[in-house]
């Protein structure tokens, strides 16, 4: 079982310079109070994992404004023109991965695998530096994994042994981040006693979370 | 998808301009039972020409297979969006799903047709959609997946940019996929690439060959009979 913690203690987890997996597709889905209180610890140099870089005022989009992103691993940036203006002068440097291969890049790190060999990308500027691998006549990228120190993770409902539920398009890269982050702090909206969610709608299982955020006070 | 900006077919005649004009040619692509992906932007005005009970499956690639209109003012779900972050609904019998199944299906082969914007298409039918250098970098999100992965790939896009020609012998902006795409529609014409160069399908309404040629700097293949679009 799993004592829920406040926002705060779970911010203060986090230390400067670690990289993080925050999952949702345009702040859905986005552990938003979890960013808040990062915000508020000041924290710095953080390498963001995610899907997009929110909106300015939204999201993952509060970590860019804050000045707390020093890296950033992301397939789109283009609805935060604040993070595109830091990239430009240099303070937040930015790799662009395709959706698709971002997402299993994540996946390879969680399941245990050296990479992914995808199509996506050949000849185009995702190609270069990258081995490029035959398997019957078929021509493939290998994408390596992508490690992260610690996943946070929005859900819709878990219970106290951190199973987790989400909803809809709230799912988005939620689950599989969940795999690939060595500490996983998951942000549900609600909590449940154990045995209310039934096993066929547990998406991440609670061995996979480390700590549960409590309720909003 | 989203709102119903335009009448659907078969109810009040349309207004037509550019943008309308490519959605309505764009919409006859889709078949029943097909499981599409529209683009955000101009591709996405495609399902508002589909008649009703057409019997086609939207993918949006945040996560949901059965995509529907924007619900009614006040229904809107937080956690029931579209890939641009806006609301939508989900149709009876639709399915949500994470981002790693959402890429398997289009990266898979099993996403029939995807509709996406253009900002060069060149003779090789190759598209150019993700990034201008030194001015815009929004990232590749789906694209360059959807255009490696999906069945068929359409490009739907105004013909020219302020007069600079976007049908380009070769593209000199950065390549979402090296892959030919299946047809290109713009408000001047349908073009198909092919082994043997780009192929002028169709006219678009009151459009001559001879404008489509001046506005395209590509080599146009040029048959003997060039219809022009049948929009209803």
């Amino acid at each position: 079982m799993k004592k829920a913690i406040k926002a705060e203690a779970a911010a203060a987890l986090i230390p400067d310079g670690a990289s993080l997996m925050i999952g949702g597709f345009m702040a859905v889905g986005s552990p938003l109070r979890l960013i808040e209180a990062l915000v508020e610890r000041g924290a710095r140099d953080l390498t963001i994992i995610a899907n997009d870089a929110g909106l300015p005022t939204k999201g993952i989009g509060r970590l860019v404004h804050a000045g707390a992103v020093k890296h950033a691993i992301m397939s789109h940036i283009g609805l935060n023109p604040e993070i595109q203006q830091k990239m430009i002068s240099g303070e937040v440097t930015v790799e662009l991965v395709p959706q698709g291969t971002l997402v299993e890049r994540i996946r390879a790190a969680g399941m245990g695998l050296g990479g992914v060999l995808t199509p996506t990308g050949l000849g185009t500027s995702v190609e270069e530096g990258k081995p490029v691998i035959e398997v019957d006549g078929k021509r493939y990228l290998l994408e390596k994994p992508i490690h992260a120190d610690f996943a946070l993770i929005g859900a819709r409902q878990a219970d106290y042994v951190g199973n987790l539920e989400y909803s809809l398009t709230a799912q988005n890269f939620n689950p599989i981040m969940a795999l690939a982050g060595k500490t996983v702090i998951a942000e549900p909206d609600v909590i449940v006693p154990v045995g209310v969610i039934p096993p066929d709608e547990v998406r991440t299982p609670g061995v996979l979370v480390d700590h549960l955020l409590a309720r909003a006070a | 998808m989203h709102d119903k900006t335009h009448a659907p077919a078969g109810a009040a005649a349309p207004e037509w301009n550019p943008k309308s004009i490519i959605a309505a040619r764009v919409a006859q692509e889709l078949k029943p039972g097909m499981l599409v992906n529209l683009g955000i932007g101009l591709p996405s005005l495609v399902a508002n020409f589909l008649s009703p009970g057409s019997d086609v499956f939207f993918q949006a690639e945040n996560g949901v297979i059965g995509l529907g209109a924007h619900p009614p003012e006040g229904m809107e779900d937080p956690y029931l969006t579209d890939a641009g972050g806006g609301f939508v609904s989900a149709v009876p019998g639709a399915a949500s799903i994470d981002s790693a199944m959402s890429f398997g299906l289009i990266r898979g082969g099993h996403l029939d047709l995807t509709v996406l914007g253009g900002l060069q298409v060149d003779e090789r039918g190759y598209l150019a959609n993700w990034m201008v250098p030194g001015q815009k970098v929004p990232g590749m999100g789906g694209a360059m997946d959807l255009v490696a992965g999906a069945k068929s790939v359409i490009v739907a896009m105004v013909h020219a940019a302020k007069g600079d020609p976007k049908i380009v012998p070769e593209c000199t902006l950065p390549l979402t996929a090296a892959r030919r795409v299946t047809l290109v529609v713009t408000e001047m014409a349908v073009i198909k690439p092919t082994d043997d160069g780009l192929v002028l399908l169709e006219r678009g309404p009151g459009v001559s060959v001879e404008q489509i040629l001046a506005a395209t700097s590509a080599k146009l293949i040029i048959p003997d009979d060039v219809p022009e679009m049948v929009l209803d």
